[in-house]
């Protein structure tokens, strides 16, 4: 039995897991229409590769990943491109991003499916396959799974942990992941310790998910993964917090797990990485509980792209007081502004809220400097005075007083007995500072063009100068040679202007040949007016004084 | 003892002649704060030479329209004044735009390339010419010059990537 080292904070909010813990995983009937986005993980969005019009087959590269730290996107099913335009997609700021939309034929066409022998090829040609096979962080933080499996600025880390803890209320979706497909969960986890070199694999579980600890302990048998059951706290599933509560190691201000070697990953991501490694399959799939204000709260196995207002009918439709849907969970989660979003990678967990269920909080009071807040913060921050330097903008106190170690896991805001949306401040805080840094790279670059173009034109009027000089110097030599008489170029001048005048004297009226003698005479008037004018212009009256 | 702090003295006094450093840390550290936006509503023709006469206290620090409010808190912060309101003289705050070029009207006079303080504009002589977003300031110089009036500015839309969480609005009555 593994000794626990619990971590500081953590608060009890009711659980709601039976409401969908009982009902299977259901596959998610096909929608006929799909809207893939391409930014569906952190880092670069991937780059459309399709057009409109054009048939793909289900597991078909639709978006390309760009850079490294990125991940590709692929057709959910087979089907035709409809466009690949801005579409809402569930986003806290309900803005619209580039989606894929693909209408699917029904037909269920998989690519040719090749598995990675991982075994025999060098680990960094597999990481760069599964990024092309789109495989993201599926615990809800969709970082691209090829970058945590790099081990390369990391060289030793030498546990591996199987995250199945799932602290947050109502989700369900990773308990029902490791009930059903345990053993496929194990095989990702093979193939995360071989690319990691991880000597030890420990999967943890929070001690209210029993049948799922039963599956994982039949699947992990013959292996020496370590199933450990850890006491059910808000937020042990939070990666640093997982970290602590195994090895008794803190994660440094500013650093990952990785920094005290522990990689950790969801268990939904190991199972995506065996479909992948095993299958050849990408990443177009999840499972996803949606619950809350639903008749029929489930998971379901729902193909990445399919609109949310779809999935939410198959829990038997929201009742009438539903107000709108969370993704995520309550404590981290965020409001979706509409159900015309679609299921994507990040998607763990739908809630339909109704005040019934979630009761409008009430109007946020002064801060009392009670400090239930610190006292339940897991990073040992102090979020009242967090929380004073984001309300008076002032940043540099906030990053000084470690903002960005804080989680934003909510426990803060959940015990905080004046209702103050701790969380949003600290988020308004981290986004701003983040937005600063942006203008100010913007700034420097613009700096570095402005000083360079100033260079450039002193550089350009010295070169201009030099020549110049040159030129003169060269004229002055001669200078000496006799030059053309000024007379002769006078006349030559002269000439010249003769010359033109001659020929605009002798110019003819043209095409006249098939013109009516009225149009005849009229153009000879208006010729012989010309040519007195000429005259007239040629031979200047002499001015009278 | 006196002949070797004389001796010293000398020597520093020769070593501040001799090691003296043009550029000043003031400066500098005014022309950070600047937005860098190159557009000369200041009346000065660049962030730098502002910097500099803010340092040498010729100009106010509540010139620069670009750097707005949030600049000018900065700018007084750094030099231990009190804020002011920016001088509407020099302009007002206006929301950060990019300059864009009609294709189809440019008629390739390159006096656009001229203007453009950071080179974000490519192109040339009788060629269509086109702005580079990414670099672009949004200092407005380039509009002027336009003989054809075929550049415009156009305010940067949120997106995804750059969206900001707002400031925490609390309702004064419970709803």
């Amino acid at each position: 039995m593994r000794e626990l080292y619990g971590f500081p904070g953590g608060v009890h909010p009711p659980e709601h897991k039976t409401e969908s813990s009982g009902r299977p995983i259901a596959p998610a009937p096909l929608p006929a229409r799909l809207v893939v986005p391409l930014m569906q993980h952190i880092g670069n969005p991937a780059k459309p590769v399709v057009q409109p019009g054009q048939r793909v087959l289900k597991g078909e590269l639709i978006g390309k990943a760009d850079g490294y730290i990125s991940a590709s996107v692929h057709a959910p099913t087979s089907g035709r491109v409809l466009a690949v335009e801005p579409h809402p997609v569930p986003h806290p700021s309900g803005l619209p991003a580039l989606c894929v939309v693909i209408e699917a034929d029904g037909e269920e066409r998989w690519v040719d499916k090749t598995p990675i022998e991982y075994l025999d090829r060098d680990p960094s040609e597999v990481r760069n396959r599964l990024r092309d096979m789109g495989l993201a962080g599926l615990g809800g933080a969709v970082f691209p799974t090829h970058v945590k499996l790099n081990p390369a600025p990391e060289p030793n880390i030498p546990l591996l942990v199987l995250n199945g803890c799932e602290c947050e209320p109502w989700i369900t979706c990773d308990d029902r992941l490791m009930q059903e497909r345990a053993p496929s969960i194990v095989a990702g986890a093979r193939i995360m310790r071989h690319l990691l070199g991880a000597r030890e694999v420990i999967v943890a579980i929070e001690d209210n998910k029993p049948e799922a600890i039963a599956a994982m302990g039949e699947a992990c048998r013959d292996t020496d993964f370590e199933l450990v059951v850890v006491p059910t706290l808000y937020p042990s599933g939070s990666g640093k917090q997982l970290t602590q509560l195994l090895t008794g190691r803190e994660v440094p201000s500013g650093g990952r797990s990785t920094d005290v070697g522990v990689q950790i990953f969801n268990v939904g991501t190991a199972h995506a990485l065996d479909r992948a490694v095993h299958h050849g399959e990408p990443l177009i799939s999840r499972v996803v509980t949606v619950t809350g204000n639903v008749r029929r709260p489930q998971n379901f196995e729902a193909p990445i792209g399919m609109p949310l207002a779809e999935l939410v009918a198959l829990a038997g439709s929201p009742r009438e007081d539903t107000t709108g849907y969370i993704m995520g969970g309550p404590m981290m989660g965020f409001d979706l502004h509409t159900d015309r979003v679609p299921v994507v990678k990040a998607m763990n967990c739908v809630i339909a809220r109704s005040h019934r269920l979630f009761p409008p909080a009430p109007p946020a009071l002064p801060c009392i400097r009670c400090t239930r807040c610190a006292q339940v913060c897991p990073v040992r921050l102090q979020p009242q005075d967090l929380y004073w330097f984001a309300r008076a903008r002032d940043f540099g106190k906030a990053q000084e007083h470690y903002l960005f170690d804080c989680i934003e896991c909510g426990c803060c805001a959940y015990v905080c007995p004046s209702h103050i949306p701790l969380v949003d401040y600290y988020r308004f805080a981290k986004s701003e500072i983040w937005a600063r840094e942006r203008e100010k790279k913007a700034a420097d670059r613009a700096r570095e063009r402005h000083e360079f173009r100033l260079q450039r034109l002193e550089r350009e009027k010295k070169e201009r100068a030099e020549k110049l000089a040159q030129k003169a110097a060269a004229s002055k030599a001669t200078a000496a040679m006799p030059t053309p008489d000024a007379d002769a170029k006078r006349a030559a001048i002269q000439a010249a202007i003769e010359r033109a005048r001659a020929r605009q004297a002798g110019v003819e009226p043209r095409n006249v040949d098939d013109l009516p003698p009225d149009k005849l005479k009229e153009i000879q008037e208006i010729e012989a007016r010309r040519a007195k004018l000429r005259e007239a212009m040629q031979n200047p009256p002499e001015n009278t004084p | 003892m006196s002949a070797l702090a004389l001796a010293l003295g000398l020597a520093l006094g020769y070593a501040a002649v001799r090691f003296h450093v043009e550029s000043s840390p003031l400066v500098d550290k005014i022309d950070a704060i600047l937005p860098q936006t190159q557009c000369g509503q200041c009346g000065y023709p660049g962030c730098r030479p502002y910097a500099e006469a803010i340092a040498k206290g010729e100009a106010d620090i509540n010139q620069c329209p670009p750097g707005g409010e949030e600049g000018i808190r900065r700018l007084a912060e750094l030099l231990g004044v009190e804020p002011k309101p920016l001088n509407t003289a020099h302009g007002v705050e206006k929301p950060k735009s990019v300059a864009v070029i009609d294709e189809n009207l440019c008629i390739g006079c390159t006096l656009c390339i001229q203007a453009c303080p950071v080179d974000a504009i490519v192109g040339a002589a009788k060629q269509m010419h086109t702005v580079i977003a990414s670099e672009c300031t949004g200092c407005e110089l380039c509009v002027a010059p336009c003989p054809v009036d075929c550049i415009h500015m156009v305010p940067i839309q949120e997106d995804i990537t750059t969206w900001k969480w707002k400031y925490p609005v609390i309702p004064l009555k419970a709803a």
